[in-house]
């Protein structure tokens, strides 16, 4: 018996990319996160081939849920055909022989920046975001010692000042994306910059979801079933964006999250975020057999 | 000498004190803070305490407000559900109690109030922290505060920084009295003001502690605060209490030197 017969035959990089001491760490601190849902969990963000802050957190740990059989899909803002989406992706399934794929009801694991598919995610889906900056007590208390003392104290009375101040200075609520939530009414939590339309698809939803920040090394999870509430006061309800109304200008669907296409006359006109569910729509419309899934949102509003 | 004289209760009071402070000493490195204090604060009473700059004071009103913790020293409160020395309650119990509780009034309005917030959202804050989460609400009785500290309610959604310093202190007044504590301590709460928003400030602080018969600990080196608004006194000097008494025994018949200096020099 030689030493080459013990050991694994030479590759170019591990599976998955990342080194194996690497994924278990992050096993490790998922598994933490999904134990204490919202709680943010520290990690050792490891150097992936994409600079800090373009998805770096979000990648560590797809690319750890990683296996052969996976579906990947990667969203940008609601498109899967952007360059960072398309090159993620790529390399997603480059390092780990994963399928790609647009379709949501087809993936297996979502990595996804600002916006959570339209579709209902499944129990079997893992949806990944991507977290520019984790803490949601940042701008009420720049300390982050003390800011950890806060949520060990689930001392978040100054979050509410934030909205307070909003309502008294411009009539209503304008924190648009990175609507602080209440975490299994533990953990106050910013579950990254998804606009407030998207927040409501997180509550006792079926499938897991992990946020990770990269550059801040903090990854927390929203798990299966677990209540999701956005702060709100006792007589100012939680609203979403205005969009049920709209329609898109190339499906023609409506009751949906809208991207505004500014128009030379000073108009606009609006197309679906979600870009593959346009496709879909488009596709049926014109004649193919295109299965569209189950909505969170039916006619513009969310069932309850 | 200084322990028993600090510990002698005023004759008239019948109740039991609200504070209980008893042996409170504090070393920052090699500087002696405050030596063995003994205080009390009966309910409804406004203890004065004044003194040399260095001499303790703000130190002392910081241990009451929970801000440090002594060397030793024990400190009550006669409330329902706080048994026990104060200095051993554990950061989060200690927080809940500084902020439903005590209100304070600092010198520095910067070191009570969140400049860039509305003043209304300065109150609100201390309501938030206590649990209340109906905007309505919040709304209500922040604007109830206000108007007990006689802040002109048109500018009550105005930052504090864009307000004068007199404007500042009664903000600060609102905030802490906005949960109605049982003690209301004030460091300084006029000094840096000119003297006719010194008075109004003071007439403020007069009214409602006539009032609602709030406690309060003023601390100040201006023997004129002290004289308006305390019922009793306490002079320190190089962190111990020299001196202690109803508010007149004190200014007509002081009898310790430094005491007789500090009520000369005044005059």
């Amino acid at each position: 018996m030689t030493i080459a017969t013990l050991t694994k035959p030479w590759q170019a990089f591990s599976y998955g990319f990342l080194d194996a001491s690497a994924k278990r760490e992050l096993r490790r601190k998922m598994l933490k996160a999904i134990a204490v849902p919202g709680c943010q969990m520290p990690y050792a963000s490891r150097e992936v081939p994409m600079a800090r802050g373009w998805g770096t957190g979000g990648l560590q740990v797809t690319l750890t849920l990683l296996k052969p059989s996976s579906v990947v899909k990667v969203i940008d803002q609601g498109a899967d055909d952007s360059v960072n989406a398309a090159s993620i992706r790529s390399f997603l399934s480059k390092v780990s022989g994963a399928a790609e794929t647009w379709d949501t009801l087809a993936a297996t694991l979502i990595q996804s920046r600002h916006r959570i598919p339209e579709e209902r995610l499944r129990a079997d889906q893992v949806l990944v975001l991507q977290v520019p900056n984790p803490e949601p007590l940042r701008p009420v208390e720049p300390n982050m010692s003390v800011a950890r003392q806060m949520h060990a104290d689930a001392d978040y009375g100054r979050l509410w000042l934030i909205l307070y101040e909003q309502i008294v200075r411009s009539g209503r609520i304008m924190q648009g994306a990175s609507y602080p939530a209440l975490v299994n009414g533990r953990h106050v939590m910013t579950p990254s910059p998804i606009p407030r339309w998207d927040l409501p698809k997180l509550h006792m939803a079926q499938h897991l979801t992990f946020l990770s920040a990269g550059r801040e090394k903090r990854l927390y999870a929203v798990p299966p079933f677990t209540r999701v509430e956005p702060l709100v006061f006792s007589d100012v309800p939680y609203k979403v964006e205005d969009h049920a109304a709209l329609t898109c200008h190339r499906s023609g669907v409506a009751g949906y999250f809208m991207n505004e296409i500014p128009q030379d006359g000073g108009g606009s006109v609006f197309e679906l975020s979600d870009s593959h569910l346009g496709i879909k729509a488009i596709r049926r419309r014109d004649g193919e057999d295109v299965a569209l899934g189950a909505t969170w949102y039916e006619n513009g509003k969310m069932p309850r | 000498m200084t322990a028993a004289l600090a510990l002698r209760a005023p004759q008239l009071m019948t109740t039991p004190p609200l504070l209980t402070m008893t042996g409170v000493s504090r070393r920052y490195s090699d500087v002696v803070a405050l030596d063995d204090v003994s205080a009390m604060v009966y309910p409804g009473e406004v203890l004065g305490i004044v003194g040399e700059s260095g001499s303790g004071k703000s130190t002392l009103l910081r241990m009451m407000n929970l801000e440090d913790t002594p060397d030793a020293g024990d400190y009550r409160l006669a409330l329902p559900g706080l048994p026990g020395n104060l200095f051993e309650l554990d950061r989060f119990a200690r927080r809940m109690l500084c902020a439903t509780r005590i209100g304070i009034v600092y010198q520095n309005p910067h070191l009570g109030l969140l400049m860039k917030n509305s003043s209304s959202g300065n109150v609100a804050e201390r309501l938030l922290i206590a649990g209340e989460r109906s905007f309505a609400a919040l709304r209500g009785r922040a604007r109830e505060a206000l108007n007990a500290s006689e802040f002109p309610l048109e500018r009550m959604d105005a930052r504090p920084i864009e307000l004068s310093g007199g404007m500042q202190q009664r903000v600060q007044l609102a905030k802490a009295i906005a949960l109605e504590p049982a003690l209301l301590l004030l460091d300084e709460p006029t000094t840096g003001l000119d003297v006719s928003v010194q008075a109004l400030v003071l007439d403020t602080l007069k009214r409602l502690q006539r009032d609602r018969a709030i406690t309060m600990v003023i601390v100040s080196h201006d023997l004129g605060v002290i004289r308006t608004m305390a019922d009793r006194v306490m002079v320190m000097r190089r962190g111990r209490v020299v001196e202690q008494g109803l508010a007149d025994q004190i200014f007509q018949d002081p009898q310790h030197d430094y005491t007789q200096q500090l009520v000369h020099a005044k005059l």
